[in-house]
């Protein structure tokens, strides 16, 4: 899916100077945790989050993240931006939470970032195999 | 019978497969249009095709595209003998066409059902940008698989190449960065580089990335709980050692600084969203050996190590 597409979907803006709009993200993730955003993406992944400090932008740097979407109408600080820009990531806004902004795209086609095996072994060690 | 495909051959098709939906019309269309208006005769248009080599033109009139003549049309005016009459009465009007954003499979699709040898390809606003014809297609997917060949091959080349130039029994490229304590303005730089350094030594992106995620967590680490430390990385032919080392405090209970969600970190630094106990299980998750060793007072040092062979198992998933 197309950031422009995304843009479209979600009502939203965009925060970042020369965003390639055409840029393709392949599957999406919302966390605010930024371990979580480090071990259940993978690269040319979307991420949600409500977080806005420059740390997000260093996160999906070093995860191959190459666009983010701020949840809540949260405004990031002009150094985030400011980062961004220097990394190449483009970042836009969404008013809805989490929850509709992350289901308006899962809705439209865009898939989640599926299963992880770390996930599993705590399903099986408690619920039992299968 | 045929013979069953081999992995090697699987992969190949697979990929030609996800090519045809990746690619889009405008990548394999031919941009120089030739085109003829309904006024000009056949026995002109006849030269037209002989001259450009080509099988069909779409026909304009005052830039805008009325229809679409090809050679067929040209031998049965040939057969009729009606080598003066003109464009406009043997083509076909209204031609079917595609968009320069459709992706490629449309346009194979389009090929099979309707037969059709060309299509006239248009952008969303209408105007026509181009031309595309099957072997177009084939040239546009040879052409790609080439040049991801090609990239292939150059990110083989230089990650061998440096290894290979550099004469002696053993070679082993040490990257060392410092790590301020506290600076929350700066935690990740380190990583950063680092990541960037191996992407230019030509290591596979699928290995870097892994680095990445457990030289940032660790300097995470350091930037959180020390008054600073280094991260070292250490390159060889055959796998990425990391070393992050700080000069305390140092962890008490090493095995339950390990359990996923254990966690000693502030709160000022949960809000930054960090500090959920997932740092040292994430790290284990990325790497292939991992060692811990920390004394109270003194400091922490951890080992990580990552084998260069090991591109296909990605961080943690499945």
């Amino acid at each position: 899916m197309k950031l422009r597409e995304v843009l479209q979907l979600i009502d939203g803006k965009v925060l970042t100077r020369n965003t390639d709009l055409d840029l393709e993200v392949r599957m999406g993730c919302g966390a605010d945790l930024m371990s979580d955003v480090l071990a259940f993406t993978h690269e040319g992944t979307l991420l949600m989050s409500g977080l806005t400090n420059p740390q997000v932008v260093r996160t999906a740097e070093m995860a191959g993240i190459q666009a983010i979407v701020f949840v809540r109408g949260k405004i990031p600080p002009p150094e985030t931006i400011a980062l961004a820009e220097e990394k190449g990531i483009a970042l836009l806004a969404s008013k809805y939470t989490m929850f509709e902004t992350c289901g308006r795209l899962y809705k439209a086609g865009l898939p989640s970032c599926g299963l992880f095996e770390s996930s599993l072994k705590r399903w099986r060690e408690f619920f039992g195999e299968e | 019978m045929s013979a069953p495909l081999s992995a090697q051959q699987k992969r190949e098709v697979t990929r030609l497969q996800e090519l045809v939906y990746e690619l889009r019309v405008r990548d394999a269309m031919t941009t120089r249009l030739i085109t003829v208006t309904p006024q000009t005769t056949i026995a002109e248009f006849r030269e037209v095709l002989r001259v450009n080599r080509i099988s069909g033109t779409p026909v304009v009139q005052e830039g805008r595209m009325v229809g679409i003549i090809s050679i067929e049309d040209l031998i049965k005016a040939l057969a009729a003998g009606q080598m003066n009459a003109t464009v406009g009465e043997k083509m076909t009007p209204n031609p079917v066409t595609l968009y320069d954003d459709e992706p490629l499979i449309h346009a194979v699709g389009k090929f099979s059902s309707l037969g059709y040898g060309r299509f006239p390809v248009i952008n969303r606003q209408g105007d026509l940008v181009g031309i595309l014809v099957q072997g177009d297609i084939v040239r546009a997917l040879l052409r790609q698989l080439e040049v991801e060949y090609h990239e292939e091959e150059v990110r083989r080349y230089r990650a061998s190449h440096i290894f290979e130039d550099i004469l002696a029994d053993q070679v082993t490229l040490r990257f060392r960065y410092r790590v301020a304590g506290g600076d929350f303005e700066r935690a990740g730089e380190a990583s950063s580089r680092l990541k960037k350094t191996l992407s230019r030594l030509g290591i596979h992106p699928r290995i870097v990335r892994r680095v990445a995620i457990a030289a940032y967590e660790a300097e995470m680490n350091i930037v959180i709980y020390t008054d600073g430390g280094e991260l070292i990385a250490e390159v060889d032919p055959k796998q990425v050692y990391l070393v992050a080392v700080d000069q305390g405090p140092g962890i008490p209970d090493i095995q339950k600084a390990m359990e996923p969600g254990f966690s000693t970190a502030p709160e000022w630094v949960r809000e930054m969203g960090f500090g959920a106990g997932m740092g040292l299980p994430n790290i284990q998750n990325c790497t292939d050996e991992m060692r811990l060793e920390s004394t109270v007072g003194v400091g922490t040092r951890l080992e990580m190590v990552i084998y260069l062979d090991s591109a296909g198992r990605p961080c943690s998933s499945l």
